[in-house]
């Protein structure tokens, strides 16, 4: 990314130094033109859906009802209700908060321990195996057994119902990451395991103080991918939990959007009034609260996301 | 004496690399372990395909049935169109995606406003980070009953449109490429972004001394250029096109009544799976669809060894 910035930024100087001489042709001023056109209405098209579920969530249900939802919050049109019946009962909330965090930070720190050190033994020119291995992590991605005899041994034999784990495990070892894991360790000259070794260090010495903190800039991107994967997370919650104290945040706005369909229809049918129920700011908000940590935390992270997608070419 | 080292050696040697690399093996143990257990234990599995299964006798105690489980999927003619489904929509998904991601990557290398640039991008990345569920509120807020759709439709004094609607499921397949787009795009188009940037400028400036314009610039070089990209990510994706996006279509596809335009094969097998007694129809579909998978991503693997054996993946 940075090279790219630089490349551009130098081209701008030369023009700013060659305006002069050189004026953009009817060509560029055209290209330009529709360029910048197409890259505006697409951010906008990106970021309006947002903005819409953030004012939306603050505004008033009757108003949604009668004239739809708003651009622009007004004081004749805002409302709390969506948060406040959200929060009025905050276990739900919390726990699911408590469930997705747990998860998420558990999950990542085992997730990169373990494709790490996948990653560092098979990067070792010198294990003898290490095709034999690479080969044994990569057919599973060739070819699977399907979801049902996999559904059936987590929760017949292994008995993932219910436990929190489930959540965890199956999205802990990563084939893919594991590769990036590998080549990228695989660019870290052999010289210095060597050198180490001469030095009387072992295995696990080097892993943990050479290959670790040299593979920084890959740890970062994975963990963030590893991380954001959790955290969007409800497939595992909706094939394994069925106790709502283990919900995680995803699944319980799943959820959340179900049932106020259903409670909007059952009131729709029953001829009460359906603003009873804040059920459209209530499912905004609720969205609100489960997208806002990434939201928030996007403008600093956003640069190791573009990076994770450049490095280390995706290969076996 | 030859013969005797040659014996001896490879038996000792094993041992010897076994004792030798002990702690890198240990390290290996988990995650190989893991591979076993939820990868390759299932694998055996896939008989259930040709079982009437029951939960009392278990996976290998059920009774066979033969090929009962397909015909019935073939004879339902659901093989035919999940198949199709599955097919049509990753193709326009792939064709929609190289056109888009190309398209931006090449208009933003070519823009010189950087903080325009730079904001415009990262807002253009975000979709790329929410979930299908939050997706889902989204699709509700412009297309439910109180949607901006509707407003902008009544504002005009148009009538309101219901996209979920049975006699309205034709609309989904634009709204499900649209939706894909609005999510991938920004993101993807980072692997171009990143070969162009790899294209040495001197071809370019070159270009411009010879007073080439900018459409000549983009044809003549920088779409040339990044033909190697653009025809690897493209066999890469073909390679998984008997795979559906499960988020995307179960998430967004609301009522049974849409699902002849809107289902494929992953949710299809999960549906079954939960909904009905009959665990073999839905292990019937996921073997189609494994072994679909595996045959396409190995032929496609040949065709990219043969154009450039560095993005082999095997």
């Amino acid at each position: 990314m940075r090279c790219i910035e630089e490349r551009s930024y130098a081209m701008e100087k030369e023009i700013k130094l060659k305006g002069t001489k050189i004026k953009s042709s009817w060509d560029t001023k055209i290209f330009n033109g529709i360029g910048y056109t197409l890259v505006f209405l697409f951010a906008l098209a990106c970021a309006i859906p947002f903005y819409l579920v953030l004012t939306g969530s603050f505004t008033d249900e009757k108003w949604i009802l009668t004239k739809g939802y708003s651009f622009w919050l007004s004081p004749a049109n805002f409302s709390l209700e969506g948060y406040a019946t959200i929060f009025r009962s905050p276990e739900k909330i919390l726990s699911a908060y408590g469930v997705t965090t747990f998860v998420t930070v558990v999950g990542t720190v085992l997730a990169i321990l373990l494709v790490t050190m996948t990653g560092y033994v098979l990067s070792r020119p010198d294990f003898p195996w290490k095709n034999g291995f690479s080969f044994y992590f990569f057919f599973t991605t060739l070819f699977s057994g399907g979801l049902v005899p996999y559904y059936l041994l987590c929760t017949q034999y292994l008995h993932f119902k219910n436990h929190i784990y489930a959540l965890i495990i199956p999205g802990v070892f990563s084939v893919w990451n594991m590769i990036i894991a590998k080549n990228f360790m695989k660019g870290i000259p052999y010289e210095l395991v060597e050198s180490a070794k001469m030095d009387g260090a072992g295995d696990m010495l080097i892993y943990f103080r050479i290959m670790m903190p040299l593979s920084k800039p890959m740890i970062a991107t994975l963990s963030l991918f590893t991380a954001l994967g959790y955290w969007n997370d409800w497939y595992n919650c909706m094939l394994f939990i069925s106790d709502d104290k283990k919900y995680n945040l995803q699944y319980t706005l799943q959820n959340l959007l179900k049932s106020a369909e259903f409670i909007t229809k059952i009131a729709y049918e029953q001829g009460r009034s359906v603003a009873s129920v804040p059920s459209e700011s209530m499912k905004l908000a609720m969205t609100v609260v489960a997208i806002g940590p990434i939201i928030l935390l996007y403008p600093f992270l956003q640069k190791y996301f573009v990076k994770g997608m450049t490095i280390g070419s995706v290969k076996g | 004496m030859q013969m005797r080292q040659k014996k001896t050696v490879p038996k000792r040697s094993f041992w010897k690399d076994v004792k030798k690399n002990r702690t890198l093996l240990l390290m290996l143990l988990v995650p190989v372990t893991m591979a076993f257990i939820f990868c390759y234990i299932p694998m055996p599995g896939i008989v259930i395909a040709f079982k009437k299964y029951n939960y009392m006798d278990g996976i290998f105690g059920s009774e066979w049935n033969g090929l009962d489980n397909f015909r019935y999927l073939l004879i339902s003619k659901k093989l035919w169109s999940l198949t199709r489904n599955t097919l049509l929509y990753n193709i326009v998904f792939i064709t929609f995606g190289i056109v888009t991601e190309v398209g931006f990557a090449i208009i933003l290398n070519e823009m010189l406003h950087l903080k325009f640039k730079k904001v415009a991008q990262s807002f253009m990345f975000l979709p790329h980070f929410i979930s299908w569920v939050v997706v889902a509120t989204i699709m509700l807020n412009i297309f439910g009953d109180h949607g901006v759709l509707n407003q902008i439709l009544n504002g005009l004094g148009l009538e309101s449109y219901n996209i979920y609607a049975y006699e309205n499921a034709k609309t989904w397949p634009i709204v499900m490429v649209a939706l894909k787009v609005w999510k991938s795009t920004g993101y993807g188009s980072v692997v171009y972004l990143a070969a162009i940037v790899g294209i040495s400028p001197e071809i370019n400036e070159a270009a411009k001394i010879d007073g080439a314009n900018i459409w000549q610039r983009i044809f003549r070089i920088t779409i040339p250029c990044l033909k190697p990209t653009i025809i690897i990510m493209t066999l890469l994706a073909v390679g998984g096109i008997f795979r559906g996006d499960f988020g995307m279509f179960y998430q967004l596809v609301k009522g049974q009544h849409l699902l002849e335009t809107s289902d494929v094969l992953d949710t299809y097998v999960y549906r079954t799976m939960m909904s009905t007694a009959n665990m073999g129809w839905s292990a019937a579909a996921g073997l189609y669809q494994s072994l679909l998978c595996f045959v396409t991503i190995n032929v496609v693997n040949f065709i990219v060894k043969k154009v450039d054996p560095d993005y082999a993946l095997y």
